[in-house]
Formats: structure tokens, sequence, C-alpha cells
């Protein structure tokens, strides 16, 4: 059974339809690029998958529990960062990581946090309370919560926005790394990040999925990504 | 790190005394916590002493002291408690810690204990008036004791109130004001001069269930030695209603 399974979802706010029957999966070892324009869907389909939104209809599956029916336990194995990575701006980031990983109810919480600050490189700042840090580390910090347990699965929603060329590879170095272990969403608009990062790409436009295939059938659609992009989300 | 690719469930009550801790520790991370307790004693104090005249009544007693609590209340518990769930949104960690493997209930009780014990602590600083009563004269302790207990009811009252205020805005500052209002009105209920506005428009006994209602009347009791039911449960009604209605807010999001 796939990681993530997430079935006919829809989801409105008022009279619009932000998320209209939404239904794909993901196995263990993909890393799946969200694209798609801004306010397609994208954020709210993480959203519901994450268990924030109620869908008005469907289903989201993660590591096997509903997120509806069984939130706590769906999301004991799932790491999530928002769009904007936000964190308690007053903590310093050790301090963060550790009530993270008590909230989660690891065990020997201090050494998962020393782990997961080694891992994000984050050993300089832990000291510094997150309101401090600059765009760059502040990513990384939500990102460090997001893996802190392990998880199965791993949303991450434009975890790159911001951040110059070396944070970027930055990120991406550490999520390849643990990706073969891994279901991973990634929502971008940094069409060069599928490439880099993405084993399979899935196209949002309108609430609507328009296309869900392997990397390496998306690139061959065309030289030029963008517009790629723009015919397939028009 | 150590790989660990299904993740456990959460031992129950980790996240509650996690969401605590945070919150607990969270008054201390900025000078509010020093402020609010140094406001709530000078306060406190110096409104038994100046109006009250505690020292001059000769009287070994703190009925005048806790008097003036429920004015104190219903500014302090919204300003302690405007935080709750307005800062979440704010800063966008609604997102996240409903995202983490907590019910929104768990992280409500978390939150309101945290600030609940946060008022209760700004109260036991106030703890060498009683002494001071116990030097200069001989006070029956069972008095004081039910004059705190009444007090910190009370103050769970007014947080409950502050809850909701809070889990409506994103605006510490909003959530301040409604809460601070919304208590004052419950403050108000059964002082003499609002008694004789209600008794132009209601009939005695109306008049009289309404001022029931009212902060003052219920912490009054605790301040002569008795605690009642009644009061008890009138303030816990409130604190408990405020939390149970702050969360479903925050749950219909």
């Amino acid at each position: 059974m796939a990681l993530i399974e997430v079935s006919q979802l829809q989801k409105s706010y008022g009279a619009i339809h932000a998320v209209k029957n939404v239904s794909f999966s993901v196995d263990r070892g993909e890393v799946v690029g969200f694209l798609g324009p801004n306010g397609a869907g994208k954020s709210t389909t993480m959203k519901l998958l994450t268990g924030y939104l109620r869908p008005d209809a469907g289903t989201a599956v993660v590591a096997g529990f509903d997120v509806v029916e069984n939130p706590v336990a769906a999301k004991a194995h799932l790491g999530y960062s928002p769009e904007g990575a936000p964190a308690y701006g007053e903590m310093t980031v050790r301090e963060f990581l550790r009530f993270a990983a008590e909230l989660r109810g690891l065990a020997n919480p201090a050494q998962r946090v020393a782990d997961t600050l080694k891992l994000c490189r984050l050993e300089e700042v832990a000291g510094q309370s997150v309101d401090t840090l600059s765009k760059g580390y502040r990513m990384r910090v939500g990102f460090a919560q997001a893996v802190i347990h392990d998880p199965a699965v791993l949303i991450l929603d434009e975890p790159t926005d911001g951040l110059d060329p070396n944070q970027k590879f930055e990120v991406r170095r550490i999520l390849k790394d643990m990706a073969a272990r891994k279901a991973v969403i990634v929502s971008t608009h940094i069409l060069e990040e599928i490439d880099e990062l993405c084993t399979r790409v899935i196209v949002i436009a309108q609430g609507e999925v328009r296309c869900d295939e392997s990397k390496e059938r998306f690139l061959q659609r065309g030289a030029d990504l963008n517009q790629v992009f723009r015919k397939l989300t028009a | 790190m150590n790989h660990n690719p299904d993740s456990p469930t959460p031992r129950p009550g980790a996240a509650f005394w996690a969401v605590l801790r945070r919150e607990f520790a969270g008054y201390f991370r900025t000078p509010l916590a020093y402020v609010f307790l140094a406001v709530f004693n000078a306060f406190a104090i110096s409104l038994a002493f100046f109006i009250g005249n505690i020292y001059e009544a000769g009287v070994a007693s703190l009925d005048r002291f806790f008097l003036y609590h429920p004015w104190l209340w219903a500014f302090l518990a919204p300003a302690a408690g405007a935080r709750l769930w307005a800062e979440e949104r704010r800063q966008g960690t609604l997102e996240l810690l409903l995202t983490w493997p907590v019910t929104v209930w768990e992280a409500a009780l978390g939150k309101f204990f945290a600030a609940w014990l946060f008022l209760g602590s700004a109260l036991l600083i106030t703890l060498p008036m009683a002494f001071t009563v116990c030097y200069l004269g001989d006070p029956d302790v069972g008095v004081i004791v039910s004059g705190y207990v009444g007090s910190f009811l009370c103050a769970g009252a007014c947080l409950g109130i502050a809850a909701i205020a809070s889990a409506l805005t994103r605006s510490q500052v909003i959530a301040f004001v409604t809460g601070f209002l919304a208590c004052f009105v419950l403050v108000l209920v059964g002082y003499g001069v609002f008694d004789e506005l209600l008794s132009g428009a209601f009939a005695t006994g109306t008049v009289d269930e309404i001022r029931r209602l009212g902060l003052w009347r219920n912490l009054e009791p605790f301040t002569l030695g008795l605690i009642d039911l009644r009061p008890t449960a009138y303030f816990l009604t409130v604190a408990f209603a405020g939390l149970g209605l702050s969360t479903l807010i925050v749950e219909r999001r």
C-alpha cells in the first residue's frame, strides 16, 4: 500500500472550489513535485492531506491512517512544513525543536534534537531565537521540525522559497539524502527543481490534477518547461 | 539519524504536558510576565491599602484585599489570555500545532491550564500580605485560604472569557480589549450603581437573579470563609464553558 493515498478530495471556501476531485498516491522512495499557479489548490491539498483542514468529501490516508478518522496516528507518521515555515519566534531553535520532540512523545528528545540540528546544519544558531534568524535559517528550522521524528511521509510547502542558490542546494541535498526511505511531496514554483529533486510530477490547476507522471516523461513534454507549464495550467 | 520508519503514536498526555510546559515558560520568555506580576502585585496591594483601608480597619482579615480581585482579574486575565490562540494565528504556528499529533482539545487544555497556573503564580506572590496579617493579628487562616481559592477560581472564569476572545482573532490587542470588556460587564453586575440601572428595567426578582451572575457576588462567600458549591460551580462553569467554546472556535477554523 502506498504511504500517501488521496482519493477524490474536495474542498470549497464558500463559493470557491479550491480542490475539486483530486486523487493520487505516493509510494516510498518517490519525491513528488507539486506544481501549479498560485491559488491552484496546491496548498489547500497539502492542508487537507496533513489534517489541518477537513475535506468536504473524499479521503486522505497517510501511512495507512485516515487523517480525518484517525488524525493523531496519521500525524505521528507525517512531517509537514507549511508555507513560510512558521515557528514559535520567541523560542530558541533548540527549544523549539525540543518542544516538537516532546510533543511528539519521542524517546530521548535531547538526542533527537542534537541529531536534527546536525542534519539540518543548524548547530551554530541553536541558541538563537527563531525571530532573529535569516530567512535561510528559518526555512531550515521549518524543515528540521518536519523531519525530527524521521517520518515516513514528508510534505513541504515551498521549502526553497526565497532562499539563495546555496541555501536551495543545501535543502535539496538534505532532502535527497533521506528521500529513498520516505514518500515526499514538495510544492514549488521553481521548474528547474523538478529535474534536481523529484522523481514524479503532479500539476494542479484550478483545483484539478492536470498531469501526473514520472519526471522523465514530464521533461520530454518540451525543452522549455515554462511553456509546458503554461500549456498545462491554462 | 536513527531511522524510524513507523514513528509510534505518542503516548497519551505527552502532547498535553509539552504544550503546558511551553506555554507556561512562554510567559517568561518575554518581559510580559514580569510586567504582569509587578502590576498585579502593585495593584492588589495598593488597592487594599489605599482604597480598602485594610490597615486602618484594624481587623486581621484579608476580605478588603480580595474585594478588588474581580477588577484585577477582569483586566489581567485577558492580558495573559490574549496570546492563547491569537498569537498562534498571527505567527502561522496554528497550522503547525494542529498538524502535529495532538488533538485540538489536548492543546487547548494545555494552553488553558498553563495560563491559569500563571495567574495562580501572580496570586502566590501576594502571600506576604497574608503573612503580614498573620504577624499583625490573629486572623482565621481558613478564611484566608478560602479567599485565595475563590480568587483563583475567579481568575479561571475571567480566563475562560479571555480564551474565547483570543480564539476569535489574530490580534492580541483586539483579544485583550474584547476579553476585558466582557469581564468588565461581569464585574459591574452586582455593584450598586449597576443594580439601580437594572431595577429601572426589570422586576426585583429578575435583578436579583442577574446579580448572581456577577463575579463579586460569587467571590464574596469565599472571602468570608465559605467554599460553597454554588459559586464554585459558577466559576468553574464560566471557566470551562470558555475553554470549550474557544476550542470549538479553533476546531472549526
